[in-house]
């Protein structure tokens, strides 16, 4: 067995004494934004980017992504016990977990989420092993008009399952496409868009823009309304589900897994679509539907799994082909970048020890996680009485010396005072800056793949609808587009995510 | 500010910026469909801005008007916040790696009202010490701590 061997090999990787220091810290990060609303993944593993490079590739790795699943798990107890969720993939757990806190079954709904999770982590993590490998066996076939096509088809999803407007949303992966190709021109050596700054040759910074358009506008947003929080969590008790509980929250558990992995591999999406769909599947299924919204176990358990599987197989087409599912996974190709590893089909055999060292990472940091947070969740409600404010000079302080450290060029930091004007107008205007950072990633790679395949094609555009894999991925686009854009799925749309 | 205002401006930023690509895109050679030059795909890109713009400012006229509560634009704390990347990159060569942080952790203390100095001050030392150690000791970033301006 191929996979036995794999993880062995994995286990090997992760369980080394410094992996394990790695992930821990991850962990305990995550969870820490996770609780601490205002701070989310994106920006602290934008801040952390740089630190990295004095790391080895998998243990950079195995901490980033320690972050991004942890978050999941730290979101959910600010969720459940104080109604604020502190990522916005829990935003669903507060409906039915706040209430539950209400009725005096925190202690419940905080084991529901965190076995939840676990369950969920531990089942993404295998689905990830088995499937990874074989999507880069595909991959290895792709050839450019195949990348084009599944670029173009995760820009138009990430779109489609996006909040708010389609069109903004566009316009933000077009705005993003073209901040991407900042820079020197690969083929001619031309500098484009530089506005002769020579410390534009190179383009913008990746990690510049990230802290800027998530890190500066998320504090400026906080500093507009600075309402006192107030935390008021009774002490919590019997954090041991019942025998009725877990059998209420085994079925969830288990449909909200399978969605959660199955839309965490989509383009554009992870751990936020897949807790909204959990819901709302949840929700359809109950034969008591009216429970819901006032403490239903059944939906802390669902979207919690999914959120978690979700948060994990996103991994898979970084992993495998290069391409970020969404701005969090762009960030890792960045580590990765960082660290002189091209992220796509090659990683799984070049690099057999990082590749399956952080997959199986990701199950002890689910185990680490059940650990951190069920025991020591009174330590984590008390660290949400530090007062935002304090929190504003340690991001600027970090943002600041991460950019710097990465070119050791002042351009960089002045480049994060633009982007945060930037992203906080384009915030107020209702623009999510999630696509705009997509397309800065995939911006170069999209314009290297279409003139690869039009040289290969001596300039016959038809190659995309010719070569049957590109074709149905660029039909899969337009349908997609299409679908959004009907007047009657555009409207339920609203209403899936009015639930925010 | 009602709905239609605000998707109206979020259309005209998309095609403002959309133009200023569109010159910058102009200037650079095309070349041919077969053999793309630089120019061509941030020529598409930029017009696709425009129009996407163009588009989001026609819905726009076309909604309801409903008024949204937008909060006020913090000033002080927008200029503070800004101020303290800008300036760390402005010193942190000259005066050093503390003190560019101390100045950063002093600067954007102040961008929320509730801040006390004395409590700002408490911040900054401690947030200096701590990114001293982490960046410097611990992690030995290649940036000086004191730079030649002060020594």
């Amino acid at each position: 067995m191929d996979l036995i061997a794999n993880l062995g090999l994995g286990f090997e990787t992760a369980l080394t004494f410094n992996n394990i220091l790695y992930c821990f810290i991850g962990v305990l990060l995550g969870t820490l934004i996770g609780v601490l609303p205002g701070i989310g993944p994106t920006a602290t593993i934008a801040m952390l980017l740089p630190i990295t490079f004095a790391l080895s590739p998998v243990s950079a790795l195995i901490m980033l992504a320690g972050i991004y699943y942890g978050a999941q798990y730290g979101g959910s107890t600010t969720a459940i016990l104080i109604n604020l969720p502190g990522e916005s993939s829990s935003a669903v757990t507060a409906i039915d977990g706040y209430q539950m806190a209400r009725q005096g079954r925190a202690g419940a709904a905080l084991a529901a989420a965190a076995l939840g999770s676990f369950f969920a982590g531990s089942v993404a993590t295998l689905v990830l092993a088995t499937l990874a490998p074989a999507l880069a066996e595909v991959a290895l076939e792709f050839g450019p008009a195949e990348y084009f096509s599944l670029m173009v088809l995760g820009l138009v999803s990430s779109v489609a399952l996006a909040h708010g407007s389609v069109v903004k949303a566009l316009g933000m992966i077009v705005l993003g496409l073209s901040l991407g190709l900042v820079g020197t021109d690969i083929y001619t050596g031309t500098p484009r868009f530089t506005l002769g700054y020579p410390e534009l040759a190179d383009g913008l910074n990746f990690v510049a823009v990230a802290v800027g358009v998530f890190g500066i506008a998320e504090i400026l947003r906080n500093l507009e309304s600075e309402a006192l929080r107030t935390v008021a969590v009774k002490h919590i008790t019997n954090i041991l589900p019942s025998r009725e509980d877990l059998k209420a929250i085994a079925m969830p558990v288990l449909r909200g897994t399978v969605l959660g992995s199955a839309l965490g591999i989509l383009p554009g999406g992870g751990a936020i679509l897949s807790s909204f769909a959990a819901y709302t599947l949840e929700k359809r299924l109950s034969k008591t539907p009216e429970r819901f919204g006032k403490g239903a176990i059944e939906g802390v358990a669902g979207p919690e799994s999914a959120n978690n599987a979700g948060a994990q197989t996103s991994f898979i087409p970084m992993l495998t082909l290069g391409i970020p599912a969404n701005p969090v996974m762009a960030l890792m190709i960045g580590a990765l970048i960082i660290q002189g590893i091209t992220p796509g089909p090659n990683v799984a055999t070049d690099e057999p020890a990082l590749f399956w060292g952080v997959i199986v990472s990701m199950w002890i940091g689910n185990l680490l996680l059940v650990l951190l947070n069920l025991p020591l969740i009174g330590v984590w409600v008390r660290l949400l009485k530090i007062p935002y404010y304090v929190l504003f000079p340690a991001i600027l302080a970090f943002s600041a010396i991460g950019v710097y450290s990465i070119n050791s060029n002042s351009f960089d930091l002045f480049a994060v005072a633009v982007f945060g004007i930037l992203g906080y107008v384009l915030v107020k205007l209702d623009c999510e800056p999630a696509p705009l950072l997509l397309g800065f990633v995939l911006g170069p790679m999209l314009e290297e793949h279409l003139r690869r395949a039009m040289i290969i094609s001596r300039g016959d555009p038809s190659v995309f609808i010719t070569r049957p894999l590109s074709g149905v991925l660029l039909i899969l686009a337009v349908a997609i587009l299409v679908i959004v854009f009907l007047p009657t799925i555009a409207k339920r749309r609203e209403e899936v995510f009015q639930e925010d | 500010m009602t709905s239609r205002l605000r998707d109206l401006l979020a259309g005209a930023v998309f095609v403002a910026l959309g133009l200023a690509f569109l010159v910058g895109a102009l200037g650079l050679e095309r070349g041919t469909a077969f053999r793309m030059g630089p120019g061509y795909f941030p020529l598409v890109l930029a017009g696709l801005l425009v129009l996407i713009g163009a588009a989001i400012a026609i819905r726009a006229l076309r909604e309801q008007e409903t008024v949204i509560h937008m909060h006020a634009v913090p000033w002080r704390g927008l200029v503070l916040i800004l101020a303290a990347p800008v300036l760390f990159g402005f010193t942190v060569r000259g005066l050093g790696l503390l003190p560019a942080i101390a100045m950063v952790a002093l600067i954007s203390s102040f961008a929320s009202r509730r801040m006390k100095p004395l409590l700002a001050g408490a911040i900054t030392v401690l947030l200096t010490l701590f990114c001293v150690l982490v960046f410097n000791v611990g992690l030995g970033l290649p940036i000086r701590l004191i730079g030649p301006w002060l020594s």
